[in-house]
């Protein structure tokens, strides 16, 4: 449908041609004869062509082009009244006879224009009477070109100061009056033309529409080239008028291009000192039209203004240019209540660097600018425009790129941080992922505030809670950096780290972690991907990374932050050995193994380091025989030598497990997980006593439970040295212990021995090959 | 019927003239080479005829004069007879319609007493002046269709020259349907007869387009028609209990349907005094 619809206006639009060009051929003929009537007749003929409603604005105006050239033709022969023998003002009413509007007011502007020329009459009753007569065409696209025809042949007749058609009855108000009636009543036309053709869709007449802009926009072109509208005029006159055209009209597109136009074809200087009244329209203007772009483009302007000749600057101080800029910003969100808090964003940024650029001394506007737009930004509810935060990171960091250190360094260290953590919720709320390294760079130098200590900031003011919401921010923050793209990924991990490496003891346990496993990340995606591809030159490889964190968590033992440190180097271990990387994971564990005998002192934090230890030791596969002895080894050796007995116990117990491994290739040494329960059981022993001795009651029995369960455990697995007796009489011991009574009975205990036997009579009620080896086991 | 006065040439040539068309008017009989023109008498009338052409053949005179020229007697060579009608009320224009023609005539009679009487008859045109009408309103008014449209318009004068300019201007005060475009008809409305036997003929003389394209509310529209072009006559209030002949202005909205919504205004025309 729409490619035939188009052909059939390439067929319109070459039957209009051709129609121009056969009139045209006898209007020449007449005007080369001087038949006046007969040149009137064609011309007339011609001009009907131009009553099309078929062509889109642009087919229309190459039909328009066409008609337009042979005007010129017709204006020299009416010029010459040598030739025709008609005096211009006849002329001028001979033209009024033709019976259709659209040619006849083709036909009255060209001669219009001659009747200006002659000086007959003064210009300014010509052109009002011209401009007032056009109204007859009330066809939008007819008249949009009609009136630029008007606009264009009158143009260099205006009776502008210093012109040939000024005369004393005549002021430059005539010439302004008629160039803003022309003005208004094409824009007029040019909003209508939206509600033109119900079949069209709005998208293409929006399309078609925005081809027309120009016609109108060329009105404001023409003011601007009046001689005789300076600055007072413009202000008392011109603008005011324009601006309520602009307003009127309640359009979007039009408002949008017409407040743009203002701004590039007006001198800066009139803006600066009509800034008031500029602005004032912009609250006034539809909600869905993009003010931002057109006060970004407003305060561009005076910015480079600004910063063309030093001369200028008391004028912005004394017209007091950044208070109104940034009251009708304020404004302008205020009354767009649907603006997108994008706009919002990126109309602070456009004034942050008009203050930057004309004020560069003035950082209280800095603050204010910032101020506004972080209050703008916590008052507003979630982001739901994912633009929105890159914009955020993006536009803000594009002063920071220039005036990097006049701006965040002379804020005060509180907004700086508000501002920082605005810009880190943003990102986490729309899940914005940042992928570059670059974008990293950026964003990091906008958050420092967060990152580290800034300059002369009081250490001691910092409120615990807000610090640690901060950080976690941080943390949180460091997840959403991702790329795909390996070698890219390290250079982002490469450039978080240089950061947070900043960032003083306080922060490093909150930025570390999450880096290392971003890191470990990064080391899953490479194991994944083909093996061909961790070669040598690939800068990307897991070692490398290795090695970068294990300089990265050494760090934490200056903090110092020795658990924190010990868990990390566990899980690279881990990383490690999913790797295949012995040697690293060995090492790996060394590091951790000598944060656990150098750095830990607290016994409670030696139990968790040491189940930890043995946790990841157990899952570790990659180790050959040696040096997992030497592990296991070093582990079982710390187990027993923790402070507290139950403790003790059951690290000795938990280490049974480095030596039975479930699943397949796992390593399944019976006899020393049973060397390992024994020597469990001593300590509860020793425990028990130990009890008695000091407290004249014995312990818990429930460490003589747990080991039970372990038994159990094992003799399910299948391990051989696990045998029903041993299980047998270790129930019989918990049962007399349980029964003695300096023993302080907990019920807790009870119940998990209690459950213990339920489990194992289940198991020998339900039969088959695991009942019949519970079978002599009686409880 | 008279097969002769067909076959043969009339015996003398009758030219009438007016020398300067006010004092001097003559006319001369010349007969045919050679041969004498007996005749019982020379006249000549003025008359002033209104014709209906429904009914044809049927002349009614409102003005008839009467000269007698010559006696009865021969003609032998080219003789002139001036004449005069001095004070001859000639109250209607010379007007041409559709079905009715009132023109003014004169009518030279040769009468013979064979063959026939030799007959000339020569049209002249009558024209009146009127002098500029001492009260002239505008016509301004406003119409409308309820919901749908309602216009305000105003032409400058209710009575226009025949060379005058009809000056106007059409607002909107509501619109709400699709306006194509706007014309300006000038109509001549002419009834003959009377009674049961009334004929009206109505001729679309102008058709000017006013606007193209459909206005909006407040728009204003303006309206210059210059009637020179177009071939008017004054309006003829029931000349002789024959006719009439009336001018109205009919402002026509024709909308995207092709519905056409109009409003009908009588306007007088009249002939000003050229120079004056």
């Amino acid at each position: 449908m729409m490619l035939s619809g188009d052909e059939d206006e390439e067929k319109w639009l070459a039957e209009g041609i051709a129609g121009v060009q056969h009139n045209a051929f006898y209007m020449h003929r007449a005007l080369d004869s001087n038949n006046l009537r007969e040149a009137l007749k064609y011309s007339a003929q011609m001009l009907s062509e131009l009553r099309t409603s078929k062509l889109s604005p642009h087919k229309y105006y190459e039909l328009y082009m066409r008609a337009f050239d042979e005007l010129r033709k017709l204006e020299m022969f009416f010029k010459d009244e040598s030739r025709h023998g008609v005096s211009i003002i006849d002329l001028y009413e001979l033209v009024q006879h033709a019976g259709n509007i659209l040619p006849r007011l083709y036909l009255l502007c060209t001669v219009g224009s001659v009747y200006i020329k002659s000086k007959e009459a003064p210009a300014k009753e010509v052109l009002k009477d011209l401009v007032e007569m056009c109204r007859g065409v009330q066809h939008p696209i007819r008249g949009l070109f009609l009136r630029s025809y008007l606009a264009q042949v009158s143009r260099d007749k205006l009776p502008d100061i210093g012109s040939e058609y000024e005369r004393d009855a005549e002021t430059v108000m005539d010439a302004v009056e008629f160039v803003l009636q022309n003005f208004t009543e094409m824009n007029k036309l040019w909003v209508r033309m939206q509600h033109q053709g119900p079949g069209r869709v709005r998208e293409k007449r929006e399309k078609e529409r925005n081809e027309l802009r120009d016609l109108v926009g060329k009105n404001l072109h023409v003011l601007s080239q009046i001689e005789g509208v300076d600055l007072e005029m413009y202000k008392e006159n011109v603008l005011p008028r324009v601006l309520e055209q602009v307003v009127n009209c309640k359009d979007e597109l039009a408002q949008y291009y017409l407040m743009d136009c203002i701004i590039q074809v007006f001198p800066d200087e009139y803006h600066l000192q009509t800034l008031e009244t500029l602005l004032g329209a912009c609250p006034q203007l539809q909600p869905t039209v993009d003010i931002k772009t057109v006060l970004s483009r407003l305060m561009d302007r005076l910015s480079n203004y600004a910063v063309s000749s030093a001369d200028v600057l008391p004028e912005f101080l004394q017209v007091e240019a950044f208070a109104k800029l940034s009251n009708a910003i304020g404004k302008v969100i205020d009354a767009q209540v649907d603006m997108p808090i994008v706009g919002a964003i990126s109309l602070y940024v456009s004034l942050l660097t008009f203050t930057l650029r004309v004020h560069p001394d003035r950082l209280d506007y800095v603050d204010q600018v910032l101020g506004a737009c972080v209050k703008k930004l916590s008052s507003a509810p979630k982001l739901e425009d994912s633009r929105a935060t890159k914009q955020v990171v993006a536009l803000l960091s594009a002063p920071l790129d220039k005036y990097n250190d006049i701006l965040m360094d002379h804020l005060d260290d509180g907004t700086n941080k508000v501002m920082a953590m605005v810009i880190i919720q943003s990102i986490m709320k729309n899940s914005t992922c940042i992928s570059t390294a670059e974008k990293v760079e950026v964003l990091f130098e906008l958050i420092k505030g967060l990152i580290k200590d800034l300059d002369g900031a009081a250490q001691d003011e910092l409120d615990e809670e807000d610090f640690k919401e901060e950080q976690n921010s941080v943390a949180r923050l460091i997840h959403m950096l991702y790329n795909d793209d390996s070698e890219e990924m390290l250079k982002i991990i490469c450039t978080v780290r240089k950061h947070i490496m900043t960032g003083g003891p306080k922060r490093l346990p909150f930025t570390v972690p999450p880096l290392v496993f971003s890191a470990l990340r990064l080391v899953r995606q490479l194991q994944n991907q083909d093996g061909d591809v961790a070669g040598e030159e690939e800068p990307a490889t897991p070692k490398k990374i290795f090695q970068l964190l294990n300089q990265t968590i050494e760090t934490l033992l200056y903090v110092p932050s020795p658990e924190m440190a010990l868990r990390l180097y566990l899980q690279c271990a881990e990383a490690a050995n999913d790797c295949d990387l012995e040697p690293v994971a060995y090492e790996f564990f060394t590091q951790a193994f000598m944060l656990y005998e150098e750095e830990i002192a607290d016994s409670k934090a030696q139990v968790t380091a040491i189940h930890l230890i043995i946790g990841t030791l157990q899952r570790i596969s990659v180790f050959g025989i040696e040096n997992r002895d030497t592990l296991t080894h070093k582990a079982t050796g710390y187990s027993a030598r923790l402070l507290k007995k139950p403790d003790q116990c059951r690290a000795v117990y938990a280490c049974s497990h480095l030596f039975w491994v479930d699943d397949q290739d796992g390593i399944k040494d019976g006899e020393r997980v049973l060397l390992c329960l024994k020597r469990a059981l001593r300590i509860a022993n020793a425990a028990q006593q130990m009890a008695n001795v000091a407290r004249g009651s014995s312990g818990p029995v429930v460490l003589f439970v747990e080991i039970l369960n372990k038994y159990l455990y094992f003799f399910e697995k299948g391990n051989t040295q696990i045998t029903a007796s041993a299980i047998q009489s270790l129930i019989e011991l918990i049962t007399s212990e349980m029964q003695s009574e300096s023993t302080t009975l907990d019920p807790a205990d009870n119940a998990f021995f209690a459950s213990t036997k339920r489990y194992i009579e289940f198991q020998k009620k339900k039969g088959g090959a695991m009942g019949e080896k519970y079978d002599p086991i009686n409880v | 019927m008279n097969y002769l006065i067909g076959a043969f040439k009339p015996a003398c040539n009758i030219s009438i003239t007016f020398a300067d068309g006010k004092n001097r008017k003559q006319i001369s009989i010349e007969p045919v080479l050679g041969k004498k023109v007996e005749h019982n008498g020379v006249k000549i009338e003025l008359l002033g005829q209104i014709e209906m052409y429904f009914d044809r053949g049927n002349f009614y005179d409102f003005t008839s004069l009467v000269r007698e020229l010559d006696v009865p007697g021969e003609i032998y060579e080219r003789k002139t007879y001036p004449f005069e009608f001095s004070t001859v009320e000639m109250p209607y224009e010379t007007y041409n319609g559709v079905n009715v023609r009132l023109r003014y005539v004169l009518k030279v009679t040769v009468s013979r007493g064979y063959g026939g009487s030799v007959v000339e008859y020569q049209d002249f045109v009558v024209r009146n002046y009127t002098p500029p009408p001492s009260i002239n309103n505008s016509i301004k008014m406003e119409v409308g269709i309820e919901d749908c449209l309602h216009i305000e318009f105003e032409y400058n004068k209710s009575k226009y020259h025949l060379k005058d300019v009809i000056i106007g201007k059409i607002y909107f005060l509501l619109v709400r349907i699709k306006i194509k475009n706007m014309d300006l008809e000038i109509r001549r409305r002419e009834s003959t007869g009377s009674g049961a036997n009334t004929h009206v003929e109505t001729e679309t003389l102008a058709k000017f387009e006013l606007m193209d394209g459909a206005p909006v509310r407040g728009e204003s529209i303006p309206i210059r028609l210059f009637l020179s072009p177009y071939e008017l006559t004054p309006t003829h209030r029931n000349i002789n209990n024959k006719f009439s002949v009336k001018y109205y202005l009919n402002l026509v909205l024709v909308d995207e349907e092709d519905r056409r919504y109009f409003k009908q205004q009588e306007i007088t025309i009249y002939r000003l005094q050229e120079n004056s």
